[in-house]
């Protein structure tokens, strides 16, 4: 049981573990955090939960929303990103965003940067519709597109759209120690540019250098130009973050210039569920996979080679089969609905109703 | 990932997948009953199959923000009143403080048993993807295990819902509930079976799950019923060491008052979820079904059974909250994993529809469907035919039957 007091020394350790039992023994079957979880989400302790305190427009379609972290938090490195578990809808989504703010907060709050994705309901639910006060789940900080310890003499970061923002969290914190920096970013517009009077308002303090490229206009960035844009462009170490085309393009002309080790690139892309009709089920766990076909209920293809798994009615009613999705895409053999998750996501599935839309995994590890 | 791929084309598949109804079947049951259905053309029972598919798809897509705010809003209730009333009983001591709390503990203990614990434990909420409110992880306030629970309430008769001789929830197996149960001496004493499982109810589904009864008569698997003993043993110690152990300890003086206390809550929580159950599919007018009568049901003839085979009750919606909405029994057992706080909404329709198609839809209200649920367990205590004379005639041949074999044949010959 996790303790629920935090105990500052060795002898009141005891004390605490015992009313840590007793509480556990007057609240079961539930846990004492059931409880100290409608009073206190973010104390030392809880699962990490933050709550939001503010939700302040960037741009027509992107926001940053200042959060106060529950007291597990254990702190970002500027470039990382943190996944947020928000409720849309009523079902939690899961979604990672870059950590924007300055590390040392006196406030100790910490802002993400989130710009509304097409199709996008959670990014959108985030921008438009979340208000202060709002408790999301919340995980450590996570990535490396971080700078080093010891930071580069000539930097150049290529950004575009929402790429900015872990370069934005780098440039906030880091700015100091770097000397000669360069931003080459790109946006459809000027008014589209995610932090644009603040970038500009460094750039001309003489901060850095600020190359704006406003798509609409001129075009995507195309690496060859960038020998007229950045002409020492082979010397800097370079940290990129943007679209897939742009860093795929990116890569190329860096691996082609044999500066492949100089470019660090941070992919947004989230992972592309193409569904289909049936496919490949894999079962962690036991380690099969089989080819089940689209009207196939995942519970019977499992059974069909052999996989040992939980079931019950085998009509949906009774929840018996229900099993982790961890990645892939499943439908409902009963409305055709679609359900996708990627790792993380926390999706379970009836798999006696379920069938396979694309290759997907089931997670049969806990089962057992 | 080692195994080589295969290819798999199904033949297990359930049929009550199938939304596709081609014939109609009446199995009759012993007492010969006519087909209460028999008046629906196979095209009508597919229609109606898809109309509650349609109904149910309807709950889904307008499922949201508002029925997630409401769930974690009874949690908020539920144990707000919990912890006040166990809170105030640490004072019990003072009657006024006893009343007060042992009266909050009571509907707190209903709630989480049947608004919460009951509905989160169908899956009703696991669309949410909440881990602490999903079917998988929810553990109840309850004597039996959840995973137990579950097993043999969502699968077994929920599945199976008055089918004679396969869903044991008709009469928990100590009992007779429908002419169609065979009878037994041992029905005689029903009423008062009846009386003191409500007061222990909670044991009583929790020996109800572990297939106590099927051990005792040496069946049933041994591994399995040991293991799971283990576990409800383990549990029945835990509620009970919190209930009359440490609660009185921390209410100091009050100790024996809250002792008390516990005993009268958990007593209350029996008596109203065994008269609201009783009232799901005990009541006159309710309908069951022969075993064979299923085999290759459809998904039309699972929902026709479900909507026959249960019975609501109407009230006050503080009433639809204390039974879980168990109230809405039709509708929850046609849609067993829709949110609770909809079957209101869609109980007029359910209404409508089960008079288009000239079916039976049962209510009453709480007073008349828990006497109606008793009059049947007091009736059916004694045989369907039963007369002075006959009875008389019948104990005298059992008493002189001596082998199983006679019985059954005397027994026929009495059916006859």
């Amino acid at each position: 049981m996790s303790l629920f007091f935090y105990a500052p020394s060795t002898p009141l350790r005891g004390v605490v573990r015992a009313l840590a039992s007793v509480a556990g023994a007057a609240v079961t079957p539930l846990v004492p955090a059931d409880y100290l979880d409608l009073i206190a989400p973010l104390r030392r302790g809880a699962d990490l939960r933050a709550r939001v305190v503010s939700v302040e427009a960037e741009t027509a379609d992107a926001a940053t929303v200042t959060l106060r972290p529950g007291r597990g938090w254990r702190g970002h490195r500027p470039g990382q990103y943190v996944r947020i578990g928000v409720d849309v809808d009523g079902v939690r989504q899961w979604r990672a965003y870059s950590v924007t703010s300055r590390r040392d907060a006196p406030d100790g709050l910490v802002s993400i940067t989130v710009k509304v994705v097409p199709d996008g309901r959670v990014s959108r639910h985030v921008v438009h519709e979340l208000s202060p006060g709002a408790l999301l789940q919340l995980d450590q900080a996570a990535g490396d597109f971080v700078l080093p310890a010891a930071p580069p003499a000539r930097t150049l970061f290529v950004t575009a759209g929402s790429g900015i923002t872990p370069v934005m969290g780098m440039l906030r914190n880091h700015l100091d120690e770097l000397a000669d920096v360069v931003v080459l970013h790109s946006a459809p517009t000027a008014a589209d540019v995610i932090f644009g009077a603040e970038l500009r308002g460094l750039a001309a303090a003489g901060r850095f250098r600020l190359v704006e490229r406003h798509t609409a206009d001129a075009g995507y960035l195309r690496p060859e130009e960038l020998d007229a844009l950045v002409p020492d462009w082979r010397e800097r170490e370079t940290w990129a973050c943007g679209p897939t085309a742009l860093l795929d393009l990116l890569e190329e002309h860096w691996a082609a210039g044999g500066r492949a080790a100089a470019l660090h690139t941070e992919r947004f892309r989230p992972v592309v569920i193409t569904p289909g009709d049936g496919g490949t089920v894999s079962f962690t766990g036991p380690g099969a996979v089989v080819e089940a076909d689209g009207a196939t209920p995942i519970l019977d293809a499992g059974e069909d080679a052999g996989v040992l798994m939980p079931s019950g009615c085998r009509m949906g009613i009774c929840f018996g089969c229900v099993l982790p999705l961890t990645s892939g895409a499943v439908r409902d053999l009963r409305n055709g609905e679609l359900v996708t998750a990627t790792e993380g996501d926390g999706v379970r599935i009836q798999t006696c109703v379920s069938a396979a839309a694309g290759p997907c995994t089931i997670d049969l590890q806990e089962a057992s | 990932m080692t195994a080589p791929a295969t290819t798999v084309r199904s033949a297990t598949r359930s049929s009550r997948l199938d939304t596709t109804t081609t014939e109609r079947r009446h199995v009759p049951k012993r007492s010969g009953k006519p087909d209460p259905t028999a008046h629906l053309s196979a095209a009508q029972v597919e229609s109606l199959g898809r109309e509650l598919d349609a109904l149910r798809q309807e709950v889904l897509d307008s499922r949201g923000s508002a029925d997630a705010a409401y769930i974690r809003r009874v949690i908020g209730v539920q144990r707000g009143l919990e912890l006040g009333s166990r809170a105030v009983l640490l004072f019990s001591v003072f009657p006024p403080a006893w009343l007060l709390g042992t009266a909050g503990l009571s509907v707190a203990k209903i709630i989480e048993n049947m608004e919460l614990g009951h509905n989160i434990m169908h899956g009703q909420w696991d669309w949410m993807r909440d881990p602490k409110i999903h079917s998988s992880v929810y553990e109840w306030d309850h004597a039996s295990p959840s995973a137990q629970w579950k097993r043999s309430h969502n699968e077994i008769h929920h599945t199976f819902t008055n089918v004679l001789g396969r869903d044991n929830d008709l009469g928990y197996g100590i009992m007779r509930v429908d002419e169609d149960q065979r009878w037994r001496p041992s029905n005689l004493g029903q009423p008062l079976w009846n009386f003191v499982n409500a007061l222990i109810f909670e044991y009583g589904i929790a020996a109800y799950d572990l297939e106590l009864g099927k051990q005792l008569q040496g069946r049933g698997d041994r591994e399995l019923f040991r293991r799971d003993g283990r576990q409800v043993l383990a549990k029945i110690g835990r509620q009970m060491r919190k209930d009359y152990l440490v609660h009185p300890l921390l209410s100091g003086p009050s100790a024996l008052r809250t002792l008390g206390a516990n005993v009268v809550a958990n007593l209350v929580r029996n008596v109203w979820t065994h008269s609201v159950i009783m009232c799901g599919h005990f009541p006159e007018g309710v309908e069951t079904f022969a075993k064979e009568s299923i085999d290759g049901e459809t998904r039309g003839e699972w929902y026709l059974r479900q909507m026959i085979g249960s019975a609501n009750i109407e009230g006050s919606r503080a009433m639809h909250l204390m039974t879980g909405n168990l109230s809405h029994q039709i509708e929850h057992h046609c849609f067993p994993d829709l949110p609770s706080n909809r079957y209101a909404e869609i109980a007029p329709r359910m209404r409508e529809i089960t008079a288009r198609y000239g079916l039976s839809y049962t209510t009453g209200t709480l007073p008349q469907q828990v006497a109606s649920a008793w009059k049947q367990v007091v009736r059916l205590s004694l045989p369907n035919d039963f007369s002075v004379r006959a009875s008389a005639g019948r104990l005298l041949r059992r008493v002189g039957s001596s082998t199983v074999l006679r019985r059954r044949s005397t027994a026929s010959a009495v059916a006859a």
